[in-house]
């Protein structure tokens, strides 16, 4: 059915195990994301290594599978990266979302949410915990 | 029994609904939203188009008469549809929305000043809530609410005396049915108490137009908002009605055309009646549909569907309510037809996608309602919500596809 390519296997074990679910205390940066349409909220933590990698990343927040499972695993895979990488991920996992026959190099797990291409309603649910990590990785105060 | 006679009966004259969603024949229940049309309002919408338009009271040519004919006709359709005693106190809007924010600015900017009070419940939509959010920042009014207690939704009215006479209060506005909690708000009760403390009131009927009896007359209110899509017409067009008593020191809304009756480059007056609130060309297929939608209610009837809703209301409740981990918002008794509820952990939107796949069509989210939630510690609800189109077997569909979503999620 289309309804498993939505929450396949993955997405669905993380929605119900999210990793790196809770905070970070300050000096960690924190940035939220709000989904109007649903209420949803999350607030992903980072704090940085001195080389400027994410050494750290935590969040919390109620929000749907497609949400929490995309935030679970976007946590999974920006540990180690620097903020320009971390971004870059960012970009490339919205743009695999959005379009068509693009490169899906570095995404690795991120690919489970293939299923949200037929589902453009949830790409709001998909990408909010990545605008997030951009608000934290680009706020000054925890 | 009234009950699934009145599917039998109307059903077939709902096109959209005979058709399958994703392999399944399409569940509608998310009338409050939105209902669906009858072939009569699509129809003559069409004829319309066909055989009438032309713009409303300007042409001295023939469809220009016909229009504006099918046009006023339709305003009168709708005061006796609401059992006002004229023509006169019905003004077209573009739906609830509008006719809310038209008064809170005419009437609002007129009537409220520092000191004075506009108290609104807490289970209005964001229609009932913003407008008057912006009224008292404008005007210097506060804006005060009347507690929501528990899931149930209780409103204790009986503290509304104490409530008008403790303070300043020049405004109540509340809605008739909550499209959230699905519960029935005591109207008549509430305006005869508003009236003996000289308060005016504005009842929001986006969610009762189309599913109960109203007269005006009898509820005794000064304003009376609803929209067109929520009871078989068409979107972009609802319908507010006025007290003649209030009405006639409003201010206009919007400036232009339609509205005026003499012009010049210095100044304009404004015509009288219900067209000074109407500026530019109107929804006029909106309001002829309108006009058809509220004929073919009143020919079904519409205690005929209120006994409809309370019992689908109910029967939902008591199937649903066997559902584990299920938490029902709003009474188990005297409900209106839309019941919102969560399921265990599992999300609002997430259910709603999982049902779609079977070809129920539900609600997911705040519904308008975000502080609402807020109190109640709830993010988003799924929300399922009938017409008199609607069956008991649908229901039972509605509660197998949930039963099945428990397992997928693993709630």
């Amino acid at each position: 059915m289309e309804i498993d390519e939505l929450y396949q296997t993955i997405i669905l074990d993380h929605s119900k195990r999210p990793r790196n679910f809770g905070e970070l205390p300050p000096p960690a940066t924190k940035g939220e994301g709000y989904n109007p349409s649903c209420g949803d909220e999350v607030v992903v933590f980072i704090s940085q290594s001195p080389q400027g990698t994410i050494e750290q990343v935590r969040f919390t927040g109620q929000a749907c599978a497609i949400c929490t499972a995309s935030t679970s695993l976007m946590t999974t895979q920006v540990k180690g990266k620097t903020v320009a990488e971390a971004l870059g991920l960012k970009r490339t996992f919205i743009d695999f979302l959005t379009q068509d026959a693009v490169p899906t190099t570095g995404l690795g797990n991120l690919q489970a949410l293939a299923g949200v291409k037929k589902f453009p309603q949830r790409l709001k649910c998909a990408t909010l915990g990545w605008h997030a990590l951009e608000g934290a990785l680009k706020s000054n105060v925890g | 029994m009234v009950v699934n006679s009145l599917a039998e009966r109307y059903r077939a004259d709902f096109p959209i609904l005979d058709q399958k969603v994703n392999g399944f024949p399409l569940v509608y229940l998310d009338n409050a939203a939105s209902t669906q049309h009858p072939n009569c309002v699509i129809d003559e919408i069409a004829r319309y188009y066909r055989e009438d338009h032309a713009n409303v009271h300007r042409g001295i040519h023939a469809l220009s008469s016909r229009s504006t004919k099918l046009y006023e006709d339709a305003r009168a359709r709708a005061a006796r549809f609401l059992g006002a005693a004229s023509a006169e106190s019905i003004i077209f809007t573009r739906g609830t929305t509008e006719g809310i924010n038209l008064v809170a600015t005419s009437w609002g900017t007129a009537h409220l000043g520092p000191g004075d009070v506009i108290l609104i419940t807490e289970m209005e939509h964001h229609a009932n809530l913003i407008p008057w959010q912006i009224a008292a920042r404008r005007t210097g009014a506060s804006l005060h609410y009347l507690a929501v207690h528990g899931d149930e939704g209780t409103i204790d009215w009986s503290d509304l005396e104490r409530l008008l006479s403790q303070n300043r209060v020049r405004l109540l506005a509340f809605t008739h049915i909550s499209n959230s909690l699905g519960c029935i708000n005591p109207v008549q009760a509430i305006c005869a108490t508003a009236r003996r403390h000289g308060v005016t009131t504005l009842v929001d009927a986006a969610q009762s137009a189309g599913h109960a009896p109203i007269n005006v007359q009898e509820l005794d209110c000064d304003f009376l908002v609803f929209s067109g899509h929520k009871c078989c017409g068409p979107t972009g067009i609802g319908i507010l009605y006025g007290n003649p008593a209030v009405l006639d020191d409003m201010q206009p809304y919007q400036f232009g055309g339609e509205m005026i009756s003499r012009v010049t480059y210095e100044s304009a007056d404004w015509k009288p009646g219900p067209h000074r609130f109407e500026a530019g060309t109107p929804h006029i297929a909106g309001a002829i549909g309108l006009n058809v939608a509220m004929d073919y209610l009143e020919t079904i009837g519409r205690p005929a569907i209120q006994a409809n809703d309370h019992h689908l209301g109910e029967v939902a409740y008591e199937r649903l309510s066997c559902l584990p981990g299920i938490r029902i918002l709003g009474p188990r008794r005297e409900r209106a037809g839309l019941i919102s509820f969560q399921l265990g952990a599992t999300h609002a939107h997430d259910l709603v996608a999982y049902a779609d796949q079977f070809g129920i069509a539900l609600r997911g989210g705040h519904h308008c309602n975000q502080p609402l939630m807020r109190k109640l510690g709830l993010q988003a609800t799924a929300r399922a919500s009938f017409y008199f189109y609607n069956t008991e077997s649908e229901i039972d569909r509605l509660v197998e596809v949930l039963e099945a979503a428990i397992k997928y999620f693993g709630a």
